[in-house]
């Protein structure tokens, strides 16, 4: 008999990460600052993930507009940094990447597969020439500077955020609305008939992921200080996502949090060690993960587990 | 304000030119092979670096050099395709799985081309001046370097239609795009044709390299603009149509320098709200089916 199955895994896991986020709330306390620094950019990057993963996971819509949402939240981090509080801030980058979600939602709901990826990515490129023109132009400047808040001030904004997207995502997968977001992924014509309001569903849910995505935008961008068009709208951030997604596994989801966590301790490795070589050792271990790693990391661990413990209970 | 007209009209078919020319080797990628080669723009930087080498170090004019750069880049994509591409085509359960798999493997081999270019020239911007003398058009004036690069694009596009329309290889790829499997069925070896495909497409992208080479600066980072245009022109003109692309190519060239004309600074804008709309009105093109 299975193991787990006699003993319900539930209060161990609760209780681990229970003691995870006890020690993630009180790393500042006794890590180094860079340590802070770097796990700032580690949460970052899994709240880009997961809200990614919560869209284009189950619907199979692949989106690159990530660093659209992204570069959003930053501009109304810097827009209205200097006019309201942190918080109304964080909330209104979030807002407004929804917004923008709502209308590209809106306006893509026919374009599938290939058309709807090439349209998200046309986004990012269109926002950012679009801006740059617009600060050159009109504004007569490049860049604009944010208010700073401090190291663990933005550690702790990302930690909350971070730990309210995976509820959310958590919550997601486990009701009906999950499951009709499967289904979508699964035959959307079929969806349909069975009574899923598809357009309602795949814009609520693209909106919904924007928002996180906008929020992360706005706390980075008072960590940067300074910002412009290409830091903001930089169109790296909206592959990275969907590679760091597929490098843990879409399957369960801790896998986009173990892939993006993993994916951002190695470039920080790779930029500190490998200066020049670092962007070229990226792309490989990307194709490397796409070719040998089809189900990701959790997938890979899932099939070493079912084989040990299969063995031993005489499961194929 | 007829000359003005006349000069935005010609300087657009230039451009308009090898943005047909990229465009049809992206085209043979994604209608026949299935792989949206995020990538294209690599080649595109290879075929000019190429270029760029061969006649700043051994003054090897470019249009000689195209016979070196060509053979170059085809080899490396047809190698590519017989190796990552064929893994991950049979490895994935669904055409629609290949797509966006190969995708993402074309952004890793953007990161890996563009890398391995700057270790081997340098980040920065480089350029070389090959017939740059003005020839007269009614009163307007055009370097004579971007002439050739026109005559050149046409005629390569020209060739390689007649390529596929005439020739036995060309018709196994038309079949190849039609359906796969049922070519594969009538005895074309199916897996030889796709990759012959992917590296006629990096051929093409080499090309555009090195006649983009001659006429404007290059710079190891320049390819994702070039992608992005060579897709838009690729929407434009319908996906898999060679006449489309090439009709796509000379309305963007011609988009790009009345807008630059007006506001220069929002030609990119102006390419991709024109894609977008595209997108939305009607994603097969003018051409397209």
């Amino acid at each position: 008999m299975d193991i787990p199955k006699v003993i319900s895994k539930k209060p161990f896991v609760l209780g681990l990460l229970f003691v995870i986020l006890i020690l993630m709330a009180t790393s500042p306390l006794y890590a180094t600052r860079y340590t802070v620094i770097l796990l700032t950019s580690i949460f970052m990057y899994v709240v880009l993930t997961v809200s990614w993963t919560v869209f284009s996971g189950p619907t199979g819509y692949v989106s690159l507009a990530p660093a659209a949402f992204f570069g959003a939240g930053v501009y109304t981090s810097a827009l209205l940094g200097f006019v309201l509080p942190l918080p109304a801030v964080i909330i209104m980058g979030g807002l407004s990447s929804s917004c923008l979600a709502l209308v590209v939602g809106a306006l893509t709901l026919r374009l599938r597969g290939i058309y709807f990826v090439m349209f998200t990515f046309g986004l990012v490129e269109l926002l950012l020439h679009f801006v740059l023109w617009w600060e050159v132009n009109i504004t007569g400047t490049t860049g604009r500077v944010v208010p700073t808040v401090g190291n663990t001030m933005v550690y702790y904004l990302m930690l909350t955020i971070l730990v309210i997207v995976i509820l959310i995502a958590y919550l997601i997968k486990r009701s009906r609305f999950g499951l009709a977001l499967q289904s979508i992924g699964e035959c959307e014509e079929a969806a349909a008939h069975t009574g899923v309001h598809v357009t309602a569903l795949k814009i609520t849910t693209f909106a919904v992921s924007a928002f996180f995505m906008g929020a992360a935008g706005a706390i980075m961008a008072t960590r940067w200080t300074y910002i412009d068009p290409r830091i903001a709208f930089n169109p790296i951030l909206s592959f990275l996502p969907v590679l760091m997604a597929i490098f843990g596994g879409m399957g369960q989801l801790y896998g986009p949090v173990i892939g993006a966590a993993i994916f951002t301790y190695l470039e920080e490795f790779l930029i500190t060690r490998f200066p020049y070589y670092y962007m070229l050792i990226f792309g490989i271990i990307m194709v490397i993960a796409i070719l040998y790693l089809p189900e990701g990391l959790v997938g890979l661990t899932q099939k070493l587990w079912n084989r040990i413990w299969g063995a031993k209970h005489g499961d194929p | 304000m007829i000359v003005t007209l006349l000069d935005i009209v010609i300087a657009g078919l230039l451009m308009g030119g090898i943005y047909a020319l990229i465009a049809v080797g992206l085209s043979l990628q994604y209608g026949v092979a299935r792989v949206l080669n995020i990538a294209h723009g690599e080649f595109i930087m290879l075929g000019a670096f190429i270029t760029w080498s061969l006649y700043t170090i051994f003054g090897i004019i470019p249009l000689v050099s195209l016979a070196i750069s060509s053979p170059v880049v085809f080899t490396i994509g047809f190698i590519l395709y017989r190796t990552l591409f064929t893994r991950l085509r049979t490895s994935s359960p669904s055409p629609a799985v290949f797509e966006g798999k190969s995708m993402l493997a074309c952004f890793g081999l953007l990161f890996i081309i563009q890398n391995v270019a700057i270790l081997l020239w340098g980040a920065e911007i480089k350029g070389y001046s090959y017939l740059a003398f003005p020839v007269d058009f009614w009163g307007a004036k055009f370097a004579a370097n971007r002439l050739i690069t026109l005559g050149f694009a046409i005629v390569f596009g020209s060739v390689f239609y007649l390529f596929l329309a005439r020739t036995r290889m060309g018709k196994a790829i038309r079949a190849a795009a039609q359906d796969p499997v049922a070519a594969g069925l009538m005895g074309v070896n199916i897996s030889w044709v796709l990759a012959v495909c992917f590296g006629l497409g990096a051929l093409m992208a080499g090309l555009g390299g090195t006649l983009i080479s001659m006429s404007y600066q290059i710079q190891p980072t320049m390819g994702l603009e070039y992608t992005m245009i060579a897709l838009i022109v690729l929407v434009l003109g319908g996906l898999g149509s060679i006449p489309g692309s090439f009709i796509g190519g000379f309305l963007l060239g011609l988009v790009g320098s009345i807008v630059t004309y007006l506001q220069p600074g929002l030609s990119l804008v102006a390419y991709y709200v024109l894609f977008m709309l595209l997108l939305l009105a009607k994603p097969t093109g003018i051409l397209g089916r």
